[in-house]
C-alpha cells in the first residue's frame, strides 16, 4: 500500500468533470509531478489533497488514514502556492514561524527551527525582512521554508516556479531537487511545464481532461508515450507513416526519406530544421557540434532508428 | 455554507430595511396625505398634492429652473472639466499628483465654506468677479450674480467640477498611452488624435461624470439656498421651505418624491444610452 | 508621453485659479481687521478667530460634528466589513441587487433622505436627537465605507488564507491574524472617507438637526442664511484648514486617487 493514495478521485463542477476517476499511489519520499495543460484537473487534484476543494467522489488516504475526514488545518501538509501567498504584514521569520506557532511549539524551539530552515533555503540573513522587500526568487524560498518548517508529511507545490524568469527557474529547479533530497519529504508538484516536471520528479502523471493519460518515470513517458497526447505534450514529435519519432532521433543520412530543407533555425546548442518530405513536414533537431550543416533549400535524406 | 453570504449581509440589510426603505416608503405615503393650516397632517389618501405640483404653473416654473440650472452646470463641467482631466493626465510625476490633489481636494471641503467663497466673490456690485470682469474690459457695468441663475450655475459648477474631472480622469487611466503614439506614428496631428482617438475613448467617462453632476446639481441644496436665496427657488429649497417654514409636509414630500422620480428616470435613461452605445467598445 | 503646450498650461492655470479662488477668498477675508467683510490690505488681524470663542454654538457644533462623524463612520465600517466579505467572496442570488442597495445612498438625493428621516424620526420619537443623526449619517456614509472595504477584500489573495489554514490555523485565527490585518488599510481609509463625508454633510442634516443637535455645517449654513459677516469666514477658514490637513495626511497614507476612485492598491506584485 502506497504512502499517499488517491482512489477514483472525482470532482465535478456542474456537468463537467474537472477530475475524473484519478487513481494514484505515491511512495514515501517520492517526488511526483502532476503535469498537463491548464484545465486538465491537476490544480483541482492538489486542492483536494490540501482540503480546499471537496471531492465529489473517491478517497484520499495518507499513511492508511482517511485524509478527507481531517480538516484542512489539521492535515499537516506543506503547501507552496503559485502566488507564494506570503503573509505581507509579517516578516520572513514570522512567516516561517507561523505554522510552528499554530502547532504550539515553544518559542525557543521555534527560533531554532526557523533559523535552520531559512539556512536550508539559503536565506539565513533575511529573517527580519518583509516579503515585499525581497525578489521573486527569494519570496519563493520563503514560501518553501514556511512549508518545510512544519515537517509536513507531504509537500504540495502548486506551479511554484512559474512566476520566475527562465534563468532563475533553472537554478531553483536544481536547488528544489537538492532540498527535497536532503529532507526526504514526499512531494507532489503541479506544473504545466514538461521540462520542469521531467527535471524534478521521480515519476510524472500526465493529465488530460481530468484523467491520467500516463503514469511513469519521465524518460519512460518521453521515450514510450502511451498516447498521442502524451507524445505531443512531452516534446516535439513527428508522426511519420503512423509512427511517432522524436525530432532529435532523426539524422541526416546518405539514404532514407528524401526531402528538402524548408527552414533552418539556429538555437545555440542545436539546429532546428523543417524538412518537406513525401510524408509531410518533418521536424529535425541536430546538435550543434560546429560541423557544417545542410542549408535551406538543400536536398537531404532522413534516417532514424527502427526505420526500415 | 450556502447561507453564509446572507448572514454576513444581515447587519447591512437590517439597517437598510429599517432606516432607508421604511422612511422612503413613509415619505411616498406622506405625499398622499392631506394638510391644513390648523388641522396639520391628516393621514388620508388623496391626490391633492400631486395634482397641485403637476398642474400649478408655479411648480412648473420652479422645476424648469431646477433642471435648467442642472443642465448648464453639467454642460459647463463637461466642457471645462474634461480638457483639464486630459491636461492633468499629460503632466509629469510630481505635478500630476499635486494638481490632482488641488482639483479633487475641494470635493472634501465643506460645501457651505465653498459656497460662502462664491458669495464673497459675487458680493453685490463691489464683488471681486465684477471688478475683474470690468478690469479686463469684458463688461462696463457690474453684473448681478447673487440671487440669479447665473450665479447659482457658476457656484454649482465649481462645487461639482471635481466629480467630472474624477470621472474623466478614471477613464483616461484605462487608456493605453501607446494608442495615441500609434496614431501619431500613422501621421495624425495632435488635434486629430484628440478628436478621433482620445475623445471617443473617454466619452463614457464624460457621460458617467455628466450623470453624477446632473443628479447632484438638480438636488443640490446649500449652494442654491445661499446664492439663490429665497427669491430664486429650486426644487430642493422649495421643499425645505414647505417642511421647515410653511410646515406643509405632504406638499414638500410630493416635490421631493417627484424630484427623485425625475432623477431616477434621467439616470436610468443615461445609463441605457451609455450601455447601448458603448457596450461593444468596452465589453 | 507628449508634453502640454503653452495653451494647455494657460488653460490649466485659469482652471486651477477658478477651483481655488472661492476657497482662498474665504481664508483671506477671515484675516480682516475690519468689522465688516473686506480684504485685509495693509494689516492682518486674528480678531475674527478670537471672536469664534464668543460663540459657543460654533464650538459645540464642531465637537458634535466630530463625534457624529467618528461614531457613524465606525459603525458604517463595522457593517460594511461582513457585507464586503460576502460580496467579494461568494456568488449568490441577489448579490448584485444587494450591492446596488448598499450603494444607493450615493444616488438618492440627500434632500430626499433628509425629508424621509425627518418624517421617520418624528414618527418614532427620535426627532432632533443625536441617535437620529447617527443613524442617518451611517446610511449616507456606508457607500464610502463599503467601496473601500470591498476594494481591499477583493484585492485579498485567497491563497494567503489557504496558506494559513494549511499551516494549521483555525478559522478564527485566520480572521484575526491574517484577514483583518490585511484589510485594515482599506478599513481605515474607508473610515476616513466616511468621516469626511459625514463631517461635511449639510443637505440632509439641516432637516433633522434641531437647535441643540446642530452640526457645524448646519450651524454655518443657518448663520449665513441670516447674514454673512467675517465671523463665518473665520469659522469656514478653520474648517478648510482642518480638511486640508486631513487631506494631506490621507493623500500621504493612501493616495487620494485611490480613496476617491476606490481602487485597491493590493499587496506585493
Amino acid at each position: 500500500m502506497a504512502f499517499l493514495e488517491l482512489e477514483k478521485l472525482t470532482r465535478s463542477f456542474g456537468a463537467h468533470n474537472a477530475v475524473d476517476g484519478l487513481t494514484l499511489g505515491v511512495e514515501k519520499g517520492e517526488f511526483v509531478a502532476l503535469l498537463g495543460p491548464s484545465g486538465c484537473g491537476k490544480t483541482t487534484t492538489l486542492q483536494m489533497i490540501a482540503g480546499f476543494v471537496e471531492p465529489t467522489s473517491g478517497a484520499i488516504r495518507l499513511g492508511g488514514k482517511d485524509l478527507l475526514a481531517i480538516k484542512p488545518a489539521k492535515r499537516g501538509l506543506g503547501i507552496v502556492f503559485q502566488s507564494y501567498a506570503l503573509f505581507p504584514h509579517m516578516t520572513v521569520a514570522e512567516n516561517v514561524a507561523f505554522g510552528l506557532e499554530m502547532q504550539g511549539v515553544a518559542a525557543a524551539e521555534r527560533r531554532t527551527r526557523v533559523a535552520e530552515t531559512l539556512e536550508l533555503v539559503g536565506l539565513g540573513a533575511f529573517g527580519a525582512r518583509f516579503p515585499r522587500q525581497m525578489s521573486g526568487g527569494q519570496q519563493q524560498r520563503v514560501a518553501l521554508a514556511r512549508a518545510l518548517v512544519i515537517r509536513p508529511q507531504v509537500l504540495l507545490l502548486d506551479e511554484p516556479l512559474s512566476n520566475l524568469d527562465a534563468k532563475l527557474r533553472e537554478g531553483m529547479q536544481i536547488e528544489l531537487r537538492q532540498i527535497q533530497r536532503t529532507v526526504g519529504t514526499t512531494t507532489i508538484l503541479v506544473t504545466h511545464d514538461q521540462a520542469e516536471a521531467m527535471a524534478l520528479s521521480d515519476r510524472i502523471v500526465v493529465m488530460n481532461q481530468g484523467k491520467a493519460e500516463q503514469i511513469g518515470p519521465p524518460h519512460e513517458a518521453y521515450e514510450r508515450p502511451a498516447t498521442p497526447f502524451v507524445a505531443n505534450f512531452l516534446g516535439k514529435t513527428n508522426l511519420v507513416n503512423g509512427a511517432t519519432v522524436r525530432p532529435e532521433r532523426i539524422s541526416f543520412a546518405e539514404s532514407g526519406l528524401a526531402g528538402t530543407v524548408r527552414t533552418r533555425i539556429f538555437q545555440g546548442n542545436h539546429w532546428l530544421y523543417q524538412v518537406d518530405t513525401a510524408s509531410g513536414l518533418v521536424t529535425v533537431i541536430r546538435q550543434n557540434t560546429g560541423e557544417a550543416m545542410p542549408g535551406e533549400g538543400d536536398a537531404v535524406h532522413l534516417g532514424w532508428e527502427g526505420r526500415a | 455554507m450556502r447561507a453564509a453570504p446572507y448572514l454576513l449581509c444581515v447587519p447591512a440589510l437590517v439597517l437598510f430595511a429599517g432606516v432607508v426603505i421604511v422612511p422612503l416608503s413613509m415619505t411616498v405615503l406622506l405625499s398622499f396625505h392631506d394638510w391644513g393650516q390648523y388641522k396639520g397632517i391628516e393621514p388620508v389618501f388623496i391626490l391633492k398634492n400631486w395634482h397641485e405640483v403637476l398642474s400649478d404653473s408655479y411648480f412648473h416654473e420652479m422645476f424648469a429652473r431646477t433642471f435648467r440650472v442642472a443642465f448648464f452646470v453639467t454642460l459647463l463641467a463637461a466642457l471645462f472639466g474634461a480638457p483639464e482631466a486630459y491636461i492633468l493626465n499629460r503632466m509629469r510625476s510630481p505635478w500630476r499628483g499635486i494638481f490632482l490633489l488641488v482639483i479633487l481636494g475641494p470635493l472634501l471641503i465643506s460645501v457651505v465654506a465653498r459656497t460662502l467663497g462664491w458669495a464673497l466673490l459675487f458680493g453685490g456690485n463691489s464683488g471681486l468677479v465684477n471688478k475683474a470682469l470690468m478690469g479686463m474690459g469684458l463688461i462696463s457695468a457690474p453684473l448681478p450674480f447673487m440671487f440669479t441663475e447665473v450665479g447659482v450655475v457658476v457656484a454649482l459648477t465649481h462645487v461639482l467640477m471635481p466629480y467630472m474631472v474624477l470621472a474623466v480622469w478614471a477613464s483616461l487611466q484605462r487608456l493605453d498611452p501607446q494608442v495615441e503614439n500609434a496614431a501619431v506614428a500613422l501621421g495624425a496631428g495632435p488635434f486629430t488624435v484628440l478628436r478621433r482617438i482620445v475623445l471617443p475613448q473617454v466619452m463614457p467617462g464624460i457621460l458617467s461624470g455628466a450623470v453624477i453632476v446632473f443628479a447632484l446639481a438638480a438636488s443640490a441644496f446649500a449652494t442654491p439656498a445661499i446664492i439663490g436665496g429665497r427669491r430664486l427657488k429650486v426644487a430642493s429649497t422649495l421643499a425645505y421651505d414647505e417642511f421647515l417654514n410653511t410646515l406643509n409636509w405632504p406638499l414638500g414630500a410630493a416635490v421631493a418624491v417627484l424630484l427623485l422620480l425625475a432623477l431616477i428616470a434621467v439616470i436610468w435613461g443615461a445609463n441605457r444610452l451609455v450601455e447601448r452605445r458603448y457596450a461593444q467598445v468596452f465589453a | 508621453m507628449s508634453r502640454n503646450g503653452p495653451i494647455a498650461l494657460t488653460y490649466h492655470v485659469l482652471f486651477v485659479s477658478f477651483m481655488l479662488a472661492p476657497i482662498l477668498v474665504v481664508c483671506f477675508v477671515a484675516f480682516t481687521p475690519e468689522g465688516y467683510l473686506s480684504f485685509p490690505t495693509d494689516r492682518w488681524s486674528l480678531r475674527w478667530f478670537y471672536a469664534i470663542a464668543q460663540y459657543p454654538e460654533f464650538i459645540s457644533a464642531f465637537w458634535r460634528s466630530l463625534w457624529l462623524g467618528a461614531i457613524s463612520s465606525a459603525i458604517a465600517v463595522g457593517i460594511s466589513v461582513p457585507a464586503a466579505l460576502a460580496i467579494a467572496r461568494y456568488r449568490f442570488p441577489g448579490r448584485e441587487a444587494m450591492t446596488a442597495l448598499f450603494m444607493s445612498p450615493l444616488m438618492i438625493p440627500h434632500l430626499v433622505l433628509g425629508i424621509a428621516f425627518l418624517r421617520f424620526f418624528t414618527q418614532i420619537g427620535l426627532g432632533g436627537t443625536f441617535t437620529g443623526l447617527v443613524l442617518s449619517h451611517i446610511v449616507v456614509v456606508i457607500p464610502f465605507a463599503l467601496r473601500l472595504t470591498l476594494a481591499s477584500a477583493v484585492g485579498l489573495d485567497r491563497s494567503i488564507e489557504h496558506a494559513a489554514v494549511s499551516l494549521g490555523a483555525s478559522e478564527s485565527v485566520v480572521l484575526r491574524r491574517i484577514t483583518l490585518p490585511l484589510v485594515l488599510p482599506g478599513l481605515v481609509s474607508g473610515w476616513a472617507l466616511a468621516f469626511i463625508n459625514s463631517f461635511d454633510e449639510v443637505t440632509m442634516t439641516v432637516f433633522i438637526a434641531a437647535p441643540g443637535t446642530e452640526t457645524l455645517p448646519v450651524r454655518m449654513f443657518l448663520y449665513i442664511q441670516d447674514n454673512i459677516d467675517p465671523l463665518v469666514t473665520s469659522v469656514s477658514a478653520c474648517v478648510i484648514a482642518i480638511t486640508v490637513a486631513a487631506l494631506l495626511v490621507l493623500d500621504r497614507a493612501f493616495g487620494l486617487e485611490r480613496l476617491l476612485i476606490g481602487r485597491s492598491a493590493g499587496h506585493g506584485r
